[in-house]
C-alpha cells in the first residue's frame, strides 16, 4: 500500500520503533528525583518516574519489574539509564539484564545512588551516560518498515454515549485496517468489557482465547463487585454518568465498538509481550494512564484514545492520538483533540470517512508527525498497581 | 414544536440517545443508524440533556433496557414511551454498589 509507509528504526530484536527516546528509568520511587535531575539535563530523554519498586509484596514486585523491563525493551526507546537507589526489592542491574534479554544490543546502563556517593555524583554520572546515549541515538539510521511492524494500544478516557456511537466506532475502523494489513492492536480495560464480554468471545479465534476472555472478565467483575458493595457507585466515574452513560454494559458496549469487527487473537496480562499479530486483548485497570503503560511494556508503539468528555493526556513513550464524537469537546478542546468524529453524529460523514482520516494520521504520527499531547509535550506516566504500600 | 434528533444504535432497542438538548414536550426525531431511512418520532414526557437515552417504546419494571441491540441493565420502574431514561430508573445486571 503506497499510503501506508512508515520510516523508523529498526531494532536488533526485529521490532519497529516509530520515536527515537532515551527512557531514564527509576527502578524505585526513591530515585525519582535524581532520574528527573538527570532527564532536565540531555536532549531527546523521557523520565519515568513511579511510585512502585519497593515497599509492597511479591505480585506487585514482580508487576513493576515485567512492566519496566517491557518498557526499555519497547522499539520507541533507543536506550535506557536505569536509575536504582540500592536497597529496593526492583533491582537496578536484574532490571539492566532483564531489558537486555528481552532486546539485545539496546544501550542499557544501571547507576546506583548509594553506590556513587549520592546524588550529586549520581546525576553527575548519569547526565554523562545519557548524553552519550542521546548523541549515539540521533545517529540511528532511519529504514523502511510498514503498518505489519506497528501495534496500536487502543484506550478511552472520559467516555461518553458518543464514544460508542462515533469515537470508538472510527477507531474500530481503523482497527480493522490495520490488521487486515497485518498489523496489531490491543484492547485493554477489563472492567470496561463486563457486559460485552460474549461479543468478543463469540468473535474469537478459538474457544479457548474465547473462554480466557471470559474468565478474566469475571475475576475482575467478582473484585469490582466486592469494591462497589455498600456504595452507590456503578463502576464508572462521575463525569461517564454525567454525560449520559447509564450502566457498566452500556459503557462496555459502546467499549468494544473500538476494535471493529476484528477477531480477538490472544489474550495477554498486563504488561505482557502478545505472541500473535492481531487483536489482543490485555487485562488492565481501568485507569487510563497505568493501562497505557501495560500495552506500551507490552510493545505498543502508538496509542489511539477516544474521549467523549475530554482529556488531555500524553504518554512518557508513545504518541497518543486523540478523537472526539462529541460536537461540545471538539469545539472546546480542539487544541488537546486530534480527530473530530462528532461529524458522524451530525450526519455529515460517514464512520468510514472519519475512520480514513484516523488511519492516515496513524501512519502520519508514525512517520514522525507529532500528535497534540505531543506537541505540548505531555508524558504522562504511571504504573498499575494492586496493592498498597505495606 | 422543536424538532430534536436522536440516535437509535440497534434495530431492537427500546431506547435512542437523543443529540440535542430536549424540552418536555417536544418531539424527538429518532434514526436508526443499521436501517438506512427508518425513521421514528416520539414525544419527550421530560426534559432531556444532550446525548442522553429516551424510551421508544414501553418498558416494564423488570424488562432489559436494549441498546446495541444488547442489554445495558434493567428496568427498576414502568418506564413510559418517551419518558427519560437514565440512573434513576435503571440498574445495571452486571456490577453496581446496592445503596
Amino acid at each position: 500500500m503506497s499510503n501506508s509507509k512508515i520510516i523508523g528504526y529498526r531494532r536488533s530484536n526485529g521490532s519497529f520503533g516509530i520515536r527515537n527516546y532515551i527512557a531514564v528509568m527509576p527502578s524505585v520511587i526513591c530515585a525519582n528525583e535524581v532520574a528527573k535531575r538527570i532527564a532536565d539535563q540531555v536532549e531527546n530523554t523521557v523520565v519515568l518516574p513511579h511510585n512502585g519498586g519497593c515497599g509492597t509484596y511479591g505480585e506487585d514486585i514482580e508487576k513493576t519489574f515485567v512492566t519496566l523491563s517491557g518498557l526499555g525493551a519497547n522499539p520507541n526507546v533507543a536506550g535506557v539509564l536505569i536509575v536504582g537507589l540500592g536497597c529496593e526489592s526492583v533491582n537496578a542491574n536484574k532490571l539492566k539484564s532483564e531489558i537486555l534479554e528481552k532486546s539485545p544490543g539496546k544501550m542499557v546502563e544501571s547507576i546506583i545512588i548509594q553506590e556513587e556517593q549520592g546524588t550529586s555524583n549520581t546525576i553527575k554520572k548519569g547526565v554523562t551516560i545519557a548524553s552519550n546515549m542521546a548523541r549515539s541515538a540521533s545517529m540511528f539510521e532511519k529504514t523502511k518498515g510498514s503498518i505489519k511492524d506497528i501495534i496500536l494500544a487502543i484506550e478511552c478516557g472520559g467516555s461518553d454515549p458518543t464514544s460508542g456511537l462515533a469515537a470508538n466506532p472510527t477507531v474500530g475502523y481503523a482497527v480493522e485496517k490495520i490488521i487486515a494489513n497485518g498489523g496489531s492492536a490491543i484492547l485493554s480495560e477489563t472492567r470496561e468489557i463486563i457486559g460485552a464480554e460474549h461479543i468478543l468471545a463469540a468473535n474469537a479465534v478459538s474457544k479457548e482465547v474465547g473462554k480466557q476472555l471470559i474468565d478474566m472478565v469475571q475475576e475482575i467483575e467478582i473484585k469490582c463487585t466486592n469494591w462497589v458493595a455498600g456504595t452507590d457507585q456503578r463502576l464508572m466515574s462521575a463525569g461517564n454518568i454525567k454525560g449520559g452513560l447509564t450502566t457498566i454494559e452500556e459503557k462496555s458496549l459502546g467499549c468494544i465498538n473500538k476494535v471493529g469487527n476484528a477477531k480477538v487473537v490472544e489474550v495477554v496480562r498486563y504488561a505482557q509481550k502478545p505472541s500473535k499479530k492481531g487483536l489482543i486483548v490485555m487485562d488492565t485497570t481501568g485507569h487510563d494512564i497505568p493501562s497505557i503503560t501495560g500495552m506500551v511494556a507490552g510493545g505498543a508503539q502508538i496509542v489511539g484514545f477516544t474521549t467523549g468528555k475530554g482529556s488531555t493526556v500524553g504518554y512518557a513513550l508513545a504518541p497518543v492520538l486523540k478523537i472526539t464524537g462529541n460536537c461540545k469537546t471538539y469545539k472546546n478542546l480542539e487544541e488537546n483533540i486530534d480527530i473530530n468524529a462528532s461529524t458522524i453524529i451530525s450526519g455529515e460523514e460517514t464512520i468510514e470517512e472519519v475512520g480514513e482520516k484516523l488511519f492516515d494520521d496513524i501512519i502520519k504520527v508514525c512517520n514522525g508527525k507529532l500528535t497534540k499531547a505531543e506537541s505540548f509535550g505531555f508524558r504522562d506516566f504511571a504504573i498499575s498497581t494492586m496493592a498498597g504500600a505495606f | 414544536m422543536l424538532k430534536c434528533t436522536g440516535i437509535i444504535a440497534g434495530k431492537n432497542d427500546n431506547v435512542c440517545t437523543i443529540v440535542e438538548e430536549t424540552k418536555k414536550g417536544s418531539s424527538v426525531l429518532c434514526k436508526y443508524t443499521n436501517i438506512l431511512k427508518k425513521e421514528i418520532e416520539i414525544n419527550a414526557k421530560n426534559d432531556i440533556p444532550i446525548f442522553h437515552k429516551i424510551a421508544i417504546k414501553d418498558i416494564l419494571t423488570g424488562e432489559n433496557i436494549i441498546k446495541y441491540g444488547e442489554s445495558i441493565g434493567r428496568a427498576k420502574k414502568n418506564i413510559h414511551k418517551g419518558e427519560y431514561v437514565h440512573i434513576h430508573n435503571v440498574d445495571s445486571k452486571r456490577v453496581q454498589g446496592n445503596i
